[in-house]
């Protein structure tokens, strides 16, 4: 037992999940993630076409956004609330600084805490088991008691891609839209199949970032969101300990071969 | 009223006051000067990451845009502007002045016999789209040089021929104003040929400028004279173009 835990009145046991750092990070995280998804939004409505190779084909676009009459996208959904591109790029640019930064000074602390190898990286034994795990989540069970202790593999894997591909991938699609970053970075802009591409899946990836938040917020819900917000807040999370038999764990079938 | 309806109603409550306070927030002064930090970081690092001479792309003859889009002034429609273009340009003058030792004036022809530069390259609208275009023209590095710059000169300053939206301070005639690192860069050129031919009006005959690694609006069409200049703060709304004096960046570089 480590020292950061203690027993609660109704038998659960409350432990230290998420430090400081982790959780300043992720709610900056989100509140950039969401400014940079409206303001994108705003953006887009100024041409709201998306296409593939370096040029944009008008006459044949890969999507195109607009139907009938008005933007794109509605007022709710764009940073500021009418149109104005102008105000959108200022926001954008902006908080993808605040992103950028914040991003990177996680990715130092991950690493160099070893949290990246002691906390999301599954281990051998999650990886075999890890057809058992869909399997559960697709049933909606989630792992409990003296499981929940550590993250399951889904949850790690999924973290894992979106920290280290997708945002990322964010970042490299957004920076190869700048025409002066293509003047140094022209490979990038080859990597990705030209501008227009780049851009094409700039807004991609940003559709996979919103389905891992629904994602995330359904799982959070199905797992006990008061645990789970109190935890993202406060960093103390509750769990059940002892077996618990009515939802082996993996881990438990194989101490018992 | 029962649970629900309470419930409904207090959320739409919220959302109405979270988006009149985002609107708010939005529109603040203070909120605005701060968003405008990240353009001087980002000048500031993409100054340092491509220099003075790092080339923008340039591209093939099968790589050229079938349709390449034209936005802004599509033909500046006044009577002076009308006579020029009628006479195929023949009476149109380039003035270069300002902090210069030789204030020149250019014909077309003049410009033609000056050594010329040709690139295939990619026009990046602030929209989000993209076309490539050939283009020919002199650079503006070449001109400076023959007009001399004099050492106060900070800016480059382009005055054109097209007026996108008369405001009521009298503002609103299309100008933009550049560095002397985009200046000299090889690249920037004063264009009289797109696609083999002369610039035609939509485009901004009969000269118009490149500036290959920056947005669209950078790149002034209907170019009527250049003027070196220490600072911008007196032309238009103070902010160093039209576009720019209404809320777009000065460093279109992404």
């Amino acid at each position: 037992m480590s020292k950061a835990e203690y027993p609660l009145p109704d038998g659960r046991v409350v432990f230290y999940r998420h430090p400081l750092f982790v959780r300043i990070v992720h709610w900056i995280n989100a509140v950039c993630l969401l400014l940079l998804l409206m303001s994108g939004l705003q953006i887009l409505n100024a041409h709201p076409a998306l296409y593939w190779g370096q040029v944009s084909t008008f006459d044949q676009p890969f999507i195109n956004f607009r139907s009938g009459e008005g933007a794109a996208f509605p007022a709710w959904a764009i940073l500021p609330g009418w149109q104005d591109l102008a105000s959108g790029r200022r926001w954008h640019f902006f908080v993808a600084w605040v992103f950028v930064l914040n991003g990177l000074a996680y990715a130092v602390y991950v690493v160099a805490s070893g949290r990246l190898r002691r906390t999301l990286s599954p281990t051998r034994e999650q990886l075999r088991h890890l057809g058992d795990s869909i399997v559960e989540h697709l049933k909606l069970r989630f792992p409990h008691g003296e499981e929940a202790r550590q993250y399951n593999v889904l949850q790690k894997l999924s973290y894992l891609v979106v920290m280290f591909f997708l945002l990322p991938l964010m970042i490299l699609t957004g920076l190869t839209m700048s025409p002066g970053m293509d003047a140094r970075l022209h490979l990038l802009t080859e990597v990705f199949g030209g501008r227009q591409s780049a851009r094409t899946l700039h807004f991609l990836t940003a559709a996979a970032i919103v389905l891992f938040f629904v994602i995330h917020v359904l799982a959070i819900l199905a797992a006990g969101p008061l645990n789970e917000m109190r935890s993202i807040v406060t960093g103390w999370f509750a769990i059940r300990p002892g077996p618990t038999v009515s939802r082996a764990p993996p881990v438990h079938k194989e101490l018992t071969k | 009223m029962n649970r629900r309806n309470w419930l409904q109603r207090s959320l739409a409550a919220a959302g109405a006051l979270a988006l009149s306070g985002c609107d708010r927030i939005a529109q603040s002064e203070r909120v605005n000067s701060t968003l405008d930090w990240a353009e001087s970081w980002t000048r500031g690092v993409q100054r340092v990451l491509l220099g003075r001479n790092a080339l923008a792309p340039e591209y093939s003859e099968k790589d050229i845009s079938r349709e390449f889009r034209a936005n802004g002034t599509t033909h500046p429609d006044t009577d002076e502007y009308n006579a020029l273009a009628q006479a195929n340009f023949a009476g149109w003058k380039l003035v270069v002045d300002g902090l210069v030792e030789r204030p020149l004036q250019l014909s077309l022809n003049d410009l033609r016999q000056m050594p010329s530069r040709t690139q295939i390259t990619r026009h990046d609208c602030v929209e989000g789209w993209s076309c490539i275009a050939k283009w020919r023209g002199t650079r503006l590095s070449t001109v400076l040089q023959r007009a001399g710059l004099k050492p106060q000169a900070r800016y480059i300053a382009f005055y054109c021929a097209d007026t996108l939206e008369l405001a009521l301070d009298g503002t609103g005639q299309y100008y933009e104003t550049i560095d002397l690192i985009d200046a000299m860069h090889p690249q920037t050129l004063l264009a009289y040929d797109m696609n083999d031919r002369p610039v035609d009006i939509a485009h901004g005959a009969p000269l118009r400028l490149r500036l290959e690694r920056q947005l669209g609006y950078k790149m002034a069409k209907y170019v009527m004279r250049v003027a070196a200049i220490t600072d911008f703060t007196k032309l238009g709304r103070g902010k160093g173009g039209y576009w720019e004096d209404r809320g777009y960046q000065w460093y279109a570089g992404i």
